[in-house]
C-alpha cells in the first residue's frame, strides 16, 4: 500500500515537475551562449547547425527561423540599460553606436514577435534611412504618441521586444568585450 | 523518513528525464514550425516569393519588415537541386534551413562574390556520387551538403528604404531553384 502510494506520488511530481520545467524554459527563451552587450543579448550559435538543444525546441515551438550565422546576428532586448521591462505606455530613448555592419535593421515586435499596427507603418529602422546628427550618431524614440525625429510607435501595447539585427558583420561567437561591439543605450525617459 | 526522501529524489531525477525528453521531442512534435507554415503556401522545388511582412499578415513570427522573401521548400529525393539568385542593389542573402528549422549554412551576396548566387544543394549521399574529375571542372561552383532530404532555401533582399522594397521584391523574382537534370 504504502509502495503503491510512494510510486504514484513520485511518478505525479515527476512529471509535474519535467513539464513544468519545459514549459517554463521554453516560453521564457532560456538558451545558453548568450552574447550580452547592455540590456542586448544575442545567441549567434542559433543560427548554426551548433544550436543547442533548448533553442532548437523553442524555434520549433514559435515557428520562427533564426537569423543565419552567415548572414547576420539578431540582438533582442526587453528591458532598459537598468532592467526597466519595456512598456509600451511608456517612452524610451535608444542612442549611440552600433557595431561595424554592413547594414542594421531594428525592429518593434509584440511578445510573441508580431509587428504592431500603426497609422504611419513604422515598424523599426534600416541604417541607411535613420536620422543622425553631425556626428553620425542617432536617437530613435520609442513612444505610444508622435514624436520628431526618429519615432517608433509602440501602440501602447504592454510589453514588447526590440531586435536589432546586423547583416555582413564580424560580430559573433568569437565577440567577447563590449568593445567590440558598441550598442546602443536604452534609457527610460518616462511613464 | 529516509524512505520519504528517497522517494522525493526519485521524483526529481525523473522529472529530469521527463524534461529533457520533451524539450529533445519538441522539434518532432511542433505543428506550427516554419516549414508546417510554408507547406500550406509554397510549391516543392520552386522558388516563391512571400508577401510582405505586415502588421497582422506575419507567415512567421520575428520576421524582419524591412526584407523582401522568397522561399524555395525542397525535397531532395529526385536529385540535387540548382539555386541561381541575382543580387539585389542593397544586400541580399540566401540562408538554408533543414526541415527542423536549424539554419545549417547562410551566405550573403559579397560573400558569394558575383553578380548571382549560384549553389548547388544536395545530401551527402549525392555528393558522394558526383564524379571526381567533374568536381574538379567545376571548381568554382559551390556544393552545399543538406543533413536533411527536405528542408527551406531562404532568400532575403534587403530594401533599405522603404520606397526601395519593390527593387528587392523584383531582385527575388528572378531567382530560380529546380532539381537538375542528371
Amino acid at each position: 500500500m504504502r509502495l503503491l502510494f510512494g510510486s504514484c506520488f513520485t511518478l505525479l511530481i515527476a512529471a509535474a515537475l519535467g513539464l513544468g520545467a519545459t514549459w517554463f524554459t521554453l516560453t521564457r527563451g532560456v538558451a545558453f551562449g548568450a552574447l550580452t552587450i547592455g540590456a542586448w543579448k544575442a545567441w549567434p550559435k542559433s543560427g548554426s547547425a551548433d544550436i543547442d538543444p533548448y533553442a532548437r525546441a523553442m524555434v520549433a515551438r514559435t515557428g520562427e527561423l533564426p537569423t543565419g550565422m552567415g548572414d547576420g546576428v539578431a540582438f533582442y532586448a526587453r528591458t532598459d540599460d537598468v532592467g526597466n521591462a519595456f512598456d509600451g505606455r511608456c517612452t524610451f530613448s535608444i542612442s549611440g553606436m552600433t557595431p561595424t555592419a554592413r547594414y542594421w535593421t531594428v525592429t518593434l515586435y509584440t511578445s510573441e514577435g508580431r509587428l504592431v499596427a500603426n497609422t504611419i507603418d513604422r515598424h523599426g529602422f534600416t541604417s541607411e534611412e535613420i536620422l543622425r546628427d553631425n556626428d553620425g550618431r542617432f536617437t530613435i524614440t520609442v513612444a505610444p504618441l508622435a514624436r520628431p525625429g526618429n519615432w517608433l510607435p509602440t501602440g501602447g501595447i504592454e510589453q514588447f521586444i526590440l531586435v536589432w539585427r546586423l547583416y555582413d558583420t564580424a560580430i559573433g561567437v568569437a565577440t567577447r568585450t563590449t568593445k567590440e561591439g558598441p550598442m546602443p543605450a536604452i534609457e527610460r525617459k518616462g511613464c | 523518513m529516509v524512505r520519504g526522501v528517497l522517494w522525493v529524489l526519485a521524483a526529481i531525477l525523473l522529472g529530469g528525464i521527463v524534461h529533457l525528453s520533451t524539450v529533445l521531442a519538441m522539434p518532432e512534435a511542433a505543428k506550427q514550425d516554419a516549414y508546417s507554415r510554408l507547406a500550406q503556401l509554397t510549391p516543392v522545388n520552386a522558388m516563391a516569393p512571400l508577401a510582405a511582412t505586415k502588421a497582422g499578415a506575419e507567415i512567421m513570427p520575428f520576421m524582419d519588415p524591412a526584407f523582401a522573401a522568397a522561399v524555395c521548400r525542397y525535397d531532395l529525393s529526385d536529385g540535387p537541386l540548382k539555386l541561381i539568385a541575382p543580387v539585389s542593389q542593397g544586400y541580399t542573402s540566401v540562408t538554408f534551413y533543414t526541415r527542423r528549422s536549424v539554419a545549417f549554412y547562410a551566405i550573403n551576396d559579397r560573400a558569394a562574390g558575383r553578380h548571382t548566387i549560384e549553389l548547388d544543394l544536395m545530401t551527402a549521399a549525392q555528393h558522394a556520387q558526383v564524379p571526381e574529375d567533374e568536381e574538379v571542372t567545376a571548381a568554382d561552383r559551390l556544393v552545399i551538403e543538406s543533413p536533411t532530404t527536405m528542408g527551406l532555401i531562404v532568400l532575403r533582399a534587403l530594401a533599405p528604404e522603404p520606397g526601395l522594397m519593390p527593387m528587392a521584391r523584383q531582385a527575388l523574382a528572378a531567382a530560380t531553384c529546380r532539381i537538375q537534370s542528371q
